[in-house]
Formats: C-alpha cells, sequence, structure tokens
C-alpha cells in the first residue's frame, strides 16, 4: 500500500514529472529503434492519465488538494517562519483543475496512440514526441498551478512546443510562418502576462494566486493587469479579433498535434476563468468584465462560423469553427461572471450558464479533436486538404465517415450527442440573461451544421473519384484513436447529467468558492 | 435507465431516450431496405450505368459537385460582409499584433482605466 498512497501524495507533482521525464528521456531512447520511443511515449503518456484519473477522483471525493513543493509535507503551504506568506511554488488542484487535467489527459492519449501511425512516414519523431509530451507538461501545469509565475512558465512551456509542433513540417514554408505568428503572438502575449504579474507582485509582493486574491484592492493597477492577462490569454484562446492566428497555424500543424492544440488554447480559457473567479472574484466590476467576455464570444461565434462557411481547406475550415466554439464557451461563463455578484441571478441561470460553458469546453475537446482527426486521416490517405479535389471517399473510408458524422454531428448540436447537451444549457440559461444572445447562439449552430453537411458532401459523398480508386481506410492506431474520442462524445451526449454531476457542477462551484480557494492555502499553516 | 439519462437545465429538462429510439427505428428500417436489395448486383455491363436519356455517361470528375460550389447563393448574398472581413485575415503578421494591441487598448477603456 506504501506506492498507491506514495502515488496519490505525491500525484500532483508527479502529473507534470512524468510527461517530463518523458519528453526528455524520447530523443534518448528513439536511438534505441522507432519502437521503443513510441512504446516509450504512449507509456509515459498512459501514465499520465492514470495519475489524472487519480487526482480527480481524490480531488473530487475530498476536495482541493494543495501541493507545496519542497515544503516538509506537500500540504504545508503556508511555512511557519514566512510571516503567513506562501512562499514556495504550490499547486491548488480544485475540481477545475482536476476536470481540465482529465480530459487533457484523455485528449493526450488518444492523440498520442493516433500519432503513432499518422506520423511514422514522417522524419523528426524523436522531436515530434518530445514536443508532444512537452505541451502536455504545459497544459497541466497552467491547469494544475496555483503560483502567478509558476503559470506563466508553463504558458510559455505551452506556447515553445505548440509553435515548434505548428512548424513541425519543416519541409513547407507556409508551416515554418505559421508556427512563426504562432510563437510571435505567443510571445507577445507572454511578456504581456508577465508584465501583469509583475504588476500584482510590486503591489502585494506575492505571486500566489490565493495570496493575492486575498489582498486584491482592484486599484487602477489592478485594472491594468486584469486587462493584460484577460486580453492576452484571450488571444491565446483564440477569441475574435484576434484570432487570426488560429487558422493558420491549426491547418498547418499534423491533424493530431491541431487536436491538441485545441486543448492548449482552452487551457488558456481556463486561465482566463482562474483569474476572473479566483484571483479578482468579487473585486472586480462583474457586469463589464462579463460583458467584455460576453462581446468576445458572440464575436468568435458569429466571425467563425462565416468565415468556415466559404472555406475550401478541410483544415481551415475546421479551425474557424474552433473559433467559434470558444465564443460558446466566453458566452456562458461570461454570463456567470456579468451575474457574480448577484446571488439571486447566479442561483437562477448564472450558474448553469457557467455549468454549460464548462461543459462545453470537455466536450468541444472531444469533438473537435475528433474532427481534427479524421481531417487528418484524409490527409493521411489522399494527400490533400482541399474540399474541391476530394469526394467519394465514403465508399473506402467507411469508418473514417462514421466518426466524422458523429464529431459534425455533435459540433452542430444535434441530440444525442454531447454538443447538443451543453449548449443546450447554455441556450437556456442565456436566454433568461438576455434573449438576443441565446438566439445568435442558436443562429451560429445552424450555420454550424450547413457548413459540416458541406464538408461531408464534399469529402465522402458522391461517385467514387478515379484518382481515389486505391484509398483504403487508415490502419488501426489512427482509427482506435478517433474512437477514443468518438467514444466519449457519444456518452457525455447519452448521459450528460452524469457529467455534469461528477465533473461540471464541482468545477463550477470550485470556481465561484473564492473563499474555498484563498482557504485551502492561508488556511493551511 | 430513462431517469439518470435526464439532464436538468435549471428551467426545463431533456432526455435523450426518445431521439437514441429514433435513431435505432431508423437504423433498422434502413437494414430492412437495404437487406430487400439485389444480393449479387452484376458489376459490369449496360445494368451498371445510369440512364440518362439516351445521352453518354460523363466522367466521374464531371458529374461530381466540389464544396467550393456548395453554399455560392449564401456567400454571394452576404458579399457586403465577407468583402470586408475576408481581407482582414491578410495572412501579416504585423496586422495580427495591431489587432491584438488594439484590442487590449479597447478594454482599457472599457474598464475604464483610461478615461
Amino acid at each position: 500500500m506504501i506506492v498507491p498512497s506514495l502515488l496519490l501524495q505525491h500525484a500532483p507533482a508527479l502529473l507534470l514529472a512524468v510527461p517530463m521525464l518523458g519528453a526528455f528521456a524520447t530523443p534518448l531512447l528513439g536511438r534505441l529503434g522507432s519502437g521503443i520511443r513510441n512504446a516509450w511515449a504512449v507509456l509515459a503518456m498512459l501514465c499520465t492519465l492514470l495519475i489524472a484519473v487519480v487526482l480527480a477522483t481524490e480531488v473530487l471525493a475530498t476536495g482541493t488538494i494543495v501541493y507545496a513543493f519542497g515544503a516538509a509535507a506537500p500540504h504545508l503551504s503556508v511555512p511557519l517562519d514566512s510571516g503567513g506568506i506562501p512562499i514556495r511554488i504550490i499547486f491548488t488542484v480544485d475540481a477545475m483543475s482536476a476536470f481540465m487535467a482529465l480530459f487533457a489527459s484523455i485528449v493526450g492519449f488518444a492523440v498520442l496512440l493516433y500519432s503513432l501511425k499518422s506520423q511514422s512516414r514522417n522524419s523528426g519523431q524523436d522531436g515530434y514526441y518530445a514536443l508532444l509530451l512537452l505541451l502536455t507538461v504545459g497544459i497541466l501545469g497552467m491547469v494544475c498551478t496555483g503560483d502567478l509565475f509558476n503559470f506563466f512558465v508553463f504558458l510559455e512551456i505551452n506556447s515553445l512546443a505548440g509553435a515548434a509542433l505548428v512548424a513541425y513540417r519543416v519541409d513547407k514554408g507556409v508551416a515554418v510562418e505559421a508556427g512563426l505568428k504562432y510563437a510571435v503572438l505567443s510571445t507577445l502575449g507572454g511578456l504581456l502576462v508577465l508584465f501583469a504579474i509583475a504588476l500584482l507582485y510590486g503591489q502585494y509582493d506575492a505571486l500566489n494566486i490565493a495570496m493575492i486574491a486575498s489582498r486584491m484592492q482592484f486599484t487602477l493597477l489592478d485594472k491594468v493587469a486584469l486587462v493584460m492577462l484577460v486580453v492576452a490569454l484571450a488571444m491565446k484562446a483564440g477569441a475574435v479579433p484576434m484570432h487570426f492566428w488560429t487558422p493558420d497555424a491549426y491547418s498547418m500543424a499534423p491533424s493530431a498535434v491541431t487536436a491538441f492544440l485545441v486543448v492548449a488554447s482552452q487551457a488558456s480559457l481556463y486561465g482566463i476563468f482562474r483569474v476572473v473567479f479566483s484571483l479578482y472574484g468579487l473585486a472586480l466590476d462583474c457586469l463589464t468584465v462579463g460583458w467584455v467576455l460576453i462581446i468576445l464570444g458572440v464575436l468568435s461565434m458569429f466571425v467563425g462560423v462565416t468565415m468556415a462557411i466559404p472555406q475550401k481547406d478541410v483544415k481551415r475550415l475546421m479551425a474557424y469553427h474552433a473559433v467559434s466554439q470558444t465564443g460558446y464557451m466566453l458566452l456562458g461563463v461570461g454570463v456567470g461572471v456579468a451575474v457574480l455578484g448577484n446571488q439571486d441571478l447566479l442561483t437562477a441561470y448564472g450558474r448553469i450558464a457557467m455549468e454549460g460553458g464548462i461543459f462545453h469546453i470537455i466536450n468541444h475537446a472531444m469533438y473537435k479533436g475528433l474532427l481534427f482527426l479524421t481531417a487528418g486521416a484524409i490527409f493521411y490517405r489522399t494527400g490533400t486538404r482541399n474540399l474541391n479535389k476530394l469526394g467519394g471517399l465514403g465508399h473506402s473510408m467507411k469508418w473514417t465517415m462514421v466518426f466524422f458524422m458523429i464529431g459534425a454531428l455533435a459540433i452542430a448540436g444535434i441530440p444525442p450527442f454531447n454538443g447538443f447537451a451543453s449548449k443546450l444549457m447554455i441556450y437556456e440559461s442565456v436566454f433568461l440573461f438576455n434573449p438576443l444572445l441565446s438566439i445568435i447562439a442558436m443562429v451560429v449552430s445552424i450555420l454550424t451544421l450547413a457548413s459540416f453537411v458541406k464538408v461531408f458532401h464534399s469529402i465522402f459523398m458522391g461517385p467514387k473519384l478515379p484518382e481515389y480508386a486505391d484509398v483504403r481506410e487508415v490502419p488501426a492506431p489512427m482509427l482506435i484513436g478517433m474512437g477514443i474520442l468518438a467514444l466519449f462524445v457519444i456518452l457525455f451526449g447519452i448521459f450528460p447529467q452524469q457529467v455534469v454531476d461528477l465533473l461540471i457542477t464541482p468545477a463550477a462551484a470550485a470556481l465561484i468558492d473564492q473563499g474555498g480557494y484563498i482557504a485551502s492555502i492561508l488556511g493551511g499553516a | 435507465m430513462a431517469a439518470i439519462m435526464t439532464l436538468q437545465t435549471g428551467t426545463g429538462f431533456w432526455n435523450p431516450i426518445i431521439w437514441i429510439i429514433a435513431f435505432v427505428i431508423a437504423f433498422v428500417f434502413a437494414y430492412l431496405i437495404w437487406m430487400l436489395g439485389e444480393k449479387d448486383p452484376k458489376k459490369t455491363g449496360d445494368l451498371i450505368r445510369p440512364y440518362l436519356s439516351g445521352n453518354p455517361e460523363p466522367a466521374k470528375e464531371a458529374v461530381h459537385v466540389p464544396g467550393g460550389n456548395l453554399y455560392w447563393g449564401f456567400t454571394e448574398a452576404l458579399q457586403g460582409y465577407y468583402t470586408r472581413v475576408v481581407p482582414l485575415h491578410s495572412g501579416i503578421l504585423t496586422d495580427y499584433l495591431l489587432w491584438f494591441l488594439g484590442v487590449m487598448a479597447f478594454v482599457l477603456v472599457l474598464v475604464g482605466v483610461i478615461v
């Protein structure tokens, strides 16, 4: 029983240590052979997933887990001789963090399995798997840390690994250009995040989120820091009108990477929520900040979907849909923020709107990941992403077609798939806040369906084209990767309340309960 | 079983059971129709060729409607919107940076930092 108890006690640290070890050892093991390297990468990601499951189970059962690095005991967040200040790097894993870590690990595992075959024909795989595992480290670190500077470090790991993966196909100049755009914008965003952290540190002599939150005055400098943090992270999440990098980067990255970049973007979305709810909480002007998120959300929904419709590159089209879907999350959580200061409205519809937005995060990661993987499967067999050149693949790629249909129906919000469940929660709750916003959200869903009907027709329908006469279904590992995500899309759609009760409601409650978040750190002396 | 599938949405509820039953029935019907079809259709000859009023069958590429042709009417009707929005996606990095910084300046005004 020593191993399980040790694993449980150090799960927050292991959640990062395992993929980090996996990443750095991958190039070394790659020298022994591709089979050993691949097995090692799969093992590292599988272990990460298992640790995430253990950690999430523990958090949901016992509440927030605090892990102070270097302390005599991991839960001692405030040393006795520190004057009441949490000086160490501290991970604060509440239900929201656990939720994010869990689904990021699931998508990461599916993506890695898929990559075994999809990348098998490319060179530089040592670097590919190392970067994929490093991206995992960045994402998991961002969602688990309770320290602002530490958050910045993981944001940078996320950005650097992401940019390198976008430019992975170095033989194509546009891929490098897309990677450069992603890197430059991420760097500027990271700089602003760092500057905002400096402003907060200068005022409150602390970097711990809970500590700063307990001292928050909402001064002019705090407002500047808030704007920098929210706008920089919204840009990283791909919110309109700062989304321009998204179609460039998503379309040029290998499809498996794109599926994971969606999760990386959602880690930034998590950052916005953590800043707004846990760092500032009721100190901020909830209505104004809420409406900023809502406006960004509505713009993202509408511009994203209307830009997707005329696209001819399937991955570029899907990238615009990713922007559009991010809008739903911003809308749902934005409504929650707007009514945060009014307990009656929060109870009446604010909580459900937030739960809908948070539920949409995991649903989007599953179905958008699935759709990007199907796009990758088509590219793997045909060598093109051009919708004008594709057609008739339903004859030869039946499983890919079925997986695409599941993903397309889910993203369009068609019941009984998971996208419908979270969108319904958003529609109903947002309607009570402002009916027009809800109507816009529904219209965007209809346009999404129209767009994916076009994609489905273009790729799979029609007679079997002579140039694709020899095309056959993709190998089993790619199908398994898609199958894992498709399974979650279906299960989350059929049993949505179980997911909401188990993961979403605790996550939303953890975000709203700023007092609880602060007490989990400062109460640990 | 049906109860655990019910999603509470605050003001209402949703249960996917009817949709699942509808999906299953539709699938069964489709399968039955498929079963009624010819078990071993001929793969060659005139029977597999479509009848187009006596005209010769065009090449497969010629009859396939590619993706670019779909929703032409939609994009044409929203030409005013698209002519403004599409050029914003210029692909130029400095444009992207300007949008980013511009949005930040706008939000700074909105939250009352700059008056």
